[in-house]
């Protein structure tokens, strides 16, 4: 029995290798043959995938697995050993390739993310974090600072306008001139999301963000995450581990053990996926 | 469960203090025992022993210890209760809140611009009716304003700690001094050189520290202000330990200030015979250079840039993913903060007239530092405050000489116990709203929070990792 798996799975990864982009028309976001190594570890080794423009694309795995390594190649935290991430802005644009840039360069390009553990400015208020979210929207330098110029503050109250409208949008308004430290955690959660969606992003990659919430948090949080995909003009990518969440709001899942990917599908056919089972469950 | 400090509380927690206070007490006499009990007597060179100072020495360590455990419970005690009461009323709690706003508008704005009035009134008519001393020292102080604003850029800001702050502050000094002492350039056109001088080497020292935070920077800086320090020793230009004299004080379009307008102070406005007006032009200089540091200080810290610093401080990798580059942040903030080092130099330099190399010793970037600590951190009201206590406290504590530094280590140690964000800490800007102003939260509003938290009862916050 075990051989007979052993073969599938090598059957499919050398499928995934070949077909980049496959079953995926119109992609925002490719990766292509991404690895990533330290020292002897392969954290990531030659991962093809690709992200549907304005869907909903989940990233799922056993720890350790290489997720958030994903993560950090694709927004410039590590700069990946091999491979390519191309970022199709539109479709009348030419791609661009995204690999070995800086983080806050490809933040501007339109990659936002959040963090597994919260990475929010702690001793500013919930309103400032969402404003340095509008940082590389804006333009004021050093000269726009000290004059205070008609041009800068035109900006920052525009800016101020826009990250308020945010916070109403997704409910922390009220927060506003709250110390994000003091803010409740599913707050905080909601915070660094909007934090993301402040920058203007064309995806949003989202690290567990469900990760020590409770029952009630996490279906407002599956709510927030559908109003994103409608209100935002944005593409989603999620790393999370709550089953019941993933398969309800994504519409593609790849599959991650080991540093490459075994599985990729809509929800429905990855539940069934006996490598998919043998990755989280082991066999005998 | 009540939250308040209650008298047999109080009580209790002491009892519990008694045995470690006693132990501290008998360690400190151990430990005191031979300077204390044995003193040298000169006059037939012999050893007198008695034990007459062991009591008072007993008793005091006993009591401070006392005190000082009580405080530290304290102080864990109202952390505790304030916890417990957030946990508890959380969502009534954050909408108390002015509500939040399209435009911005300051806090306690109504008063304050009043205040500021006062103050500059006051700052203006203050030399004129001081002593000569009185006026030395306030420059002093101002310069020390200047410093400790430029230096909260730097470390309170953006969290880059720079222990040889007072590098840049010797550049600016050192400018004026070798510009008018060999090219007789006058002070006005060497401040704004003093602080261009200071900023290029601010980037200077910023590029190789790029890749440097924490305590790697601390140990750069630190070297950097004992380098310049030493090769302002060494080099012959500089003319080394015995510095550079007879620098100008600035002038005022050529007019002798202590002649005719120093007739006409002394005889209608009484002002002190001993006077040298230069110092109070001095004063008057400094003091809009610190004006306008305020001023620009306040704008940065509320600006794309200012809070890019501020999330750099927060979390570095956080502000990257908001698409700021710590590269430029960084060195911003460095060349920035050095600036006014420079011109702050500038002006002690036309203050004392004199400037050699030991005036600008590590101790010096400690100074700087303490200010900007004790001050409080970030905090433009703060790190003024810090200044004043600290330059001018020493000159009213000269009877105390002796014990000075002792004094200042102790009260920085109570300060970073009890009182870690400084003596006035730092306070985000609010913003309220303009069109609902009332105060009033709407329903609405109340509906999300209690839907995002998920947590109407309290005992869903507990479970926060």
């Amino acid at each position: 029995m075990s051989a007979g798996l052993d073969k599938g799975a090598g059957a499919n990864a050398a499928g995934t290798g070949t077909g980049s982009g496959s079953g995926c028309v119109d992609p925002i976001l490719s990766t292509v043959g991404i690895s990533m190594v330290f020292g002897g570890l392969v954290a990531l080794n030659s991962v093809d995938l690709s992200i549907e423009r304005g869907s909903i694309t989940a990233l799922i795995g056993p720890n350790g697995s290489g997720k958030t390594t994903f993560f950090n190649c694709v927004t410039g935290i590590y700069k990946p050993t091999r491979g390519e991430v191309i970022l199709y802005p539109a479709l009348d644009l030419p791609s661009k390739s995204l690999k070995g840039l800086p983080a806050d360069v490809i933040t501007h390009e339109g990659l936002a993310r959040t963090f597994q553990n919260i990475r929010l400015f702690n001793n500013l208020t919930v309103l400032e974090n969402v404003l340095i979210g509008r940082h590389t929207r804006m333009r004021a330098g050093l000269w726009g600072a000290l004059t205070r110029n008609r041009k800068t503050r035109a900006e920052e109250a525009a800016a101020i306008e826009r990250s308020y409208g945010l916070l109403v949008t997704y409910g922390l308004d009220a927060m506003a001139n709250e110390l994000a430290k003091n803010l409740p955690y599913g707050a905080q959660r909601r915070l660094e999301i909007v934090r993301a969606l402040a920058t203007e992003p064309k995806v949003l990659l989202l690290d567990e963000p469900a990760a020590g919430l409770n029952i009630a948090e996490t279906a407002a949080l599956r709510d927030l995450i559908s109003d994103i995909r409608e209100n935002e003009k944005v593409s989603i990518l999620l790393i999370e581990h709550d089953m019941n969440l993933v398969m309800k709001v994504s519409k593609k899942i790849y599959v991650f053990d080991y540093g490459r990917l075994i599985a990729q599908g809509p929800p429905d056919e990855i539940q069934k996926d006996p490598k998919v089972i043998k990755a989280y469950l082991g066999e005998d | 469960m009540t939250h308040k400090i209650t008298a047999s509380h109080i009580g209790r927690v002491i009892w519990s203090e008694f045995k470690p206070a006693l132990l501290a007490s008998f360690w400190i006499c151990l430990l005191a025992f031979p300077i204390m009990t044995l003193s040298i007597n000169p006059t037939n060179q012999s050893f007198k022993f008695s034990l007459d100072r062991m009591p008072y020495l007993a008793l005091g360590t006993f009591v401070l210890s006392i005190l000082w455990r009580f405080f530290l419970k304290r102080r864990a005690f109202i952390g505790i209760t304030k916890a417990v009461h957030q946990s508890e009323g959380l969502p009534e709690d954050l909408r108390k809140g002015p509500k939040p706003s399209w435009l911005t508008v300051v806090k306690a704005s109504r008063y304050r611009r009043q205040g500021i009035y006062v103050l500059l009134a006051i700052m203006a008519i203050l030399p004129f009716i001081s002593s000569p001393y009185t006026v030395n020292v306030m420059v002093t102080a101002l310069i020390y304003v200047t410093l400790g604003l430029g230096l909260n850029v730097v470390v309170g800001v953006s969290g880059l700690l720079n222990l040889g702050y007072i590098a840049f502050y010797a550049i600016g000094a050192y400018t004026y001094g070798l510009l008018n002492h060999y090219f007789g350039l006058s002070f006005w056109v060497c401040l704004p050189l003093g602080g261009l001088t200071a900023t290029l080497m601010g980037l200077l020292l910023g590029f190789p520290v790029i890749r440097l935070s924490g305590d790697y920077l601390a140990i750069v800086t630190l070297s950097f202000g004992e380098i310049t320090r030493l090769v302002l020793n060494n080099l012959t230009v500089t003319r080394g330990p015995r510095g550079i004299s007879y620098i100008q004080p600035a002038g005022f379009f050529g007019i002798d200030l202590n002649g005719a307008p120093k007739e006409f102070l002394v005889n209608y406005l009484r002002v002190d015979p001993a006077m040298d007006i230069n110092k109070i032009f001095t004063y008057f200089i400094i003091l809009c250079l610190v004006i306008v540091t305020i001023i620009f200080v306040f704008r940065l810290e509320n600006s794309r840039l200012g809070r890019a610093w501020l999330a750099m401080r927060e979390d570095e990798v956080a502000c990257q993913a908001m698409g700021i580059n710590r590269t430029r942040a960084k060195l911003t903030a460095f060349a920035l903060g050095s600036t006014w080092a420079g011109l702050a130099g500038v002006v002690f330099a036309s203050q004392i007239t004199f400037i050699n190399p030991a005036s600008f010793s590590f101790l010096g970037s400690i100074l700087v530092l303490s200010i900007v600590v004790l001050g409080g951190m970030g905090s433009i009201p703060g790190v003024i405050l810090g200044a004043i206590v600290l330059s001018a406290l020493p000159e009213q504590l000269r009877f105390f000489s002796q014990y000075r530094m002792l004094l200042f280590g102790a009260l920085m140690v109570l300060m970073m116990v009890f009182r870690p964000g400084g003596l006035i800490q730092s306070t985000r800007e609010v913003y309220i709203h303009k069109t609902n102003g009332n105060g009033k939260g709407d329903g609405n509003g109340t509906a999300r929070l209690e839907a995002l938290t998920g947590a109407p009862k309290p005992e869903a916050t507990g479970e926060r990792p």
